[in-house]
Order: C-alpha cells, then structure tokens, then sequence
C-alpha cells in the first residue's frame, strides 16, 4: 500500500507528466515561466489548487449526480483558485501582480478538471489528494526548468540574483531577448518533450496518420 | 441519503447544486471580506510607490524631493478652493465616491471618463520651491479603461499649463497589450507636454483619436491593439482637465500665481 502511495505520487513527475505527456496546461506554463520566481509561485499555487481539488471531489465523489458532475467540479475549482487568489493578492502583492490573470486561468487549466474528473470521481481520498500533488509537482516540475533556463539566458540571473553581468553594465553577456518572450517557452519545452521520450521511448506516440505515398506517375 | 433518494433524480441534482453553491459562496465571501483591509493597505501602499517613482523621474526639477515634502491638501471640485476641514490624512477618495453625500453624478455628456459618479472633494499634493511657489501639481485621476478602472498620478507644472508625468498606479488592462501603459517607453512620452494651446483650448490626448487634429504637441503616440485603453486614457484626462474636473482649482492656482 505503501509503495502504491508513492507510485501515485511519483508517476506524474516524468512517467505520466501533465504537461510533457498529456500536453495539458501550456498556456500558462509559456506566460508566467520569464523568470524564476514567478513560476515558482504559480507551482505552488497550482499544487494547493490541485491536491485541494481532487481532496474535495473525492471526499463528495458518492453524493455527485452523474448529470451535474462537472459543473459540482467546475464550482470547487473556482472557489479554490479564488480563495488562492484573494490571499496572494494580500500577502504576495508584488508578486500576484505579475501573475496577474494566471492565477484566475487556473480555473481553466485542464490538468486541474482532467484529474478531479478522471481520478479523483473514482478514487479514495487518500489516493486522490497524492494523484492531485503529484500531477502539480510533475507540471511544476517542468515550470521551474523552464523558468530557470528564460530567466538565466533572458536576464543573466536567477530567482533576481545577478549571475551573469551583462553588457550593458561592462559584463560580457549578452541577454536573449527571445528567452523573455513566450515563444522560447515553447522551444524549451518542446526540447524537454524531446528528451524525456528519447529516454522513455514507450511515451513516443504512434503517428496518427502516415504520408500517403504518391505513385511515382512521373518519369 | 442515495437509498432514499435516486443518485440522478432531479431533485437530487437540484439539491446538491444548491449545497455545493452555497457553501462555495460562503467560503469565498468569508475569505474576500476577511482579506479586504490587508489588501486595500497593498493597495495604497503601491498608490504611494508610484508617486515615489513619478517625485524619483522628476528629481531634476528643482530640489530632491521625498514624499514627506509634499503638501497635501484636500479641494472642493465645484469651486476649486482649498477645504480645510478635512484632514488629507483621513480622506478616503474611494469611499467618498460612494456616498451620495459626499458625491456628485456626473452630467452624462461630460463623462468623458466613464465614472457616472465623482467624489466632491480630491486630495491634491503640491511641491513648493524656496520661494513658496508652486512647483508641481499632482492630481489623482481614474476613469473607465478596457475592462478596468485605471487610475493614475497626473503632475503638472506649477504654471498649470504643461503635463510633467502620467503614472498609472492601478489598472486591470490586458498583459502585453493595455497593461503596456506602465511601459518606462511609454509614459516618457508625457513628460513635458503641453496641454492646453495658445487659446487656452484643452488639446491634451492621445494620437489617432477621431476629431482631434495630429498636433503633436499635445498628443502622444497610442498602443497599438489597446485602442479601448487608449480612448480610456484620453477621456480620463479630458475629463479630469475639465470643466468637472479640475479645472476651476487649476484656473485658481493660475490666478494666484501672477
């Protein structure tokens, strides 16, 4: 039982990865990943969000009209994501201003409602709350990567410590503009995606549709 | 409870919606108001940030200025007069615009900001120099954005006539395209810029707004795809360089000053 606890915990980090496998929550995984700090909160919330969540939907998972469920689900989640919202607003300003709308969007990030309805409507309480860390750590997982390799090459420093000088202060870096800008986000994780299937190569996916091969009518 | 009741009856869906409803009402009601005084002290606290940044980017102007040599004064709108019965310390512009006491409804053909409503009174900050003379002017100004109240730090000279700043210290635009209003780039642009003509005709505004001649000199550039923020910026400052907004007391401290 034991062991199994900690699979439930531990699969979501790399075997069953939210955001690497499944390819759910990039949206905000791309907007608050520019610097270190940012997604290091956003993880931390989403965790709370998601562990809360999938407790919560459990916990009522028998008294859920099969009619109404996502909705119940949809209710839960918003409240949740509120109430998060609402406290880092008072003792994270600085920092809930630049997440700014993100943690509103938690709502509809899918990893949060593709949990509560795929696991947490089927399984115990205890397993639930571990599935819903678990997946919240495998996406901060990636979130923190992703954060620290933008803010290292975008700004030369990390979690705002300087590292690298750069040259506009006599150092000899040169900021990658294009790490601050979303689309790096997406070459990052594409990389990450790349790399865990290299070394996981029962995640690759079978091609959904094949090339059809023209017949060779010309000479 | 489900022997009685069918798991997908109806009623069953109808009152677990309600529970669900209810105590997800309850908590998020408890936890707003709860938090509303810590979160209202991050608020002014980053309303007095900005204008530390607006005093820090005019530093140039006459001597180092530190928020403590401010004067603040509260002014009664109508007349422009000063009023000193009210403490500055203990005005709270906010609560005064809800109050049908202490407020007034805008005339709809002048609510060029979208407020419906303005306090009566404002509470103004004006830095003086050696010789007592009026410096600069800071005005607190709002009005209805994209989908936001924006509310800003508008300082003028102490001539009145020139825009020395604009900082928005509170707004809800989008990220990346209204949000860009807070943009270093952008605000540089209102920095000394005339705002009324040779007339006296108030020309201030924003670039590409119909109806407005591109005189430059009185216009900065828009954002591009924030064409709701920038007609939000325009009306704000129209509004609040206005008849019913500032300026009667504007009018006054030129009077006095000659």
């Amino acid at each position: 039982m034991q062991n199994n606890n900690w699979k439930i915990l531990t699969r979501p980090l790399i075997d069953d990865n939210p955001l690497t496998l499944q390819i759910l929550g990039i949206c905000s995984a791309l907007a608050v990943t520019t610097s270190l700090d940012t997604a290091l909160l956003m993880s931390l919330v989403v965790v709370c969000v998601l562990a809360l969540g999938s407790a919560s939907v459990s916990l009522i998972r028998k008294f859920i009209p099969h009619t109404i469920r996502i909705i119940v689900q949809i209710t839960i989640i918003a409240t949740l994501v509120i109430v998060v919202d609402q406290v880092l607003q008072a003792y994270a300003f600085e920092l809930s201003k630049r997440l700014s709308v993100f943690v509103g969007l938690i709502i509809t990030n899918c990893i949060v409602l593709g949990r509560a309805e795929s696991y947490a409507m089927h399984n115990g309480f205890v397993a639930s709350t571990l599935d819903g860390i678990g997946n919240g750590l495998g996406y901060s997982l990636i979130l923190v990567i992703v954060g620290a390799i933008r803010e290292f090459f975008g700004k030369g420093s990390l979690l705002n410590v300087q590292i690298l000088i750069p040259q506009s202060q006599g150092g000899s870096f040169e900021p990658l503009q294009l790490m601050l800008l979303p689309p790096s986000a997406f070459f990052i994780i594409g990389g990450i995606i790349w790399f865990i299937r290299r070394r996981r190569p029962q995640q690759v996916e079978s091609a959904e549709f094949s090339l059809r091969q023209l017949e060779d009518s010309a000479k | 409870m489900s022997e009685v009741i069918p798991r997908d009856s109806t009623a069953r869906a109808l009152g677990v919606a309600l529970l669900v409803a209810f105590i997800c009402g309850l908590l998020v009601s408890v936890v707003a108001v709860e938090l509303r005084p810590i979160q209202k002290a991050n608020i002014e606290a980053e309303r007095i940030a900005q204008l530390e940044l607006v005093l820090d980017a005019l530093s140039d102007i006459g001597r180092v200025q530190s928020i403590d040599s401010l004067e603040a004064r509260i002014v009664e709108l109508t007349s422009g007069q000063f009023d000193d019965s009210i403490d500055p310390a203990t005005f709270d512009a906010e609560r005064a615009v809800r109050r049908s006491t202490s407020s007034v409804a805008i005339p709809a053909d002048l609510d060029l900001a979208g407020l419906k409503r303005r306090a009566k009174h404002a509470q103004v900050y004006l830095v003086n120099d050696a010789n007592r003379r009026i410096e600069l002017i800071i005005l607190p100004v709002s009005g209805r954005g994209y989908q936001s109240t924006l509310r800003a730090w508008l300082v003028l000279d102490g001539g009145t006539q020139t825009v020395r700043a604009l900082k928005f210290y509170q707004h809800g635009e989008t990220p990346g395209v209204g949000a860009r209003i807070e943009e270093p780039e952008w605000e540089a642009q209102w920095r000394d810029l005339s705002a009324y003509d040779d007339a006296g005709v108030l020309r201030i505004g924003v670039r590409s707004q119909a109806g407005y001649s591109d005189d430059a000199e009185f216009q900065v550039d828009g954002i591009s795809g924030a064409t709701r923020t920038m007609q939000g910026v325009d009306g704000m400052l129209r509004f609040w360089l206005g008849e019913f907004g500032f300026a009667n007391f504007l009018q006054r401290i030129r009077e006095e000053q000659l």
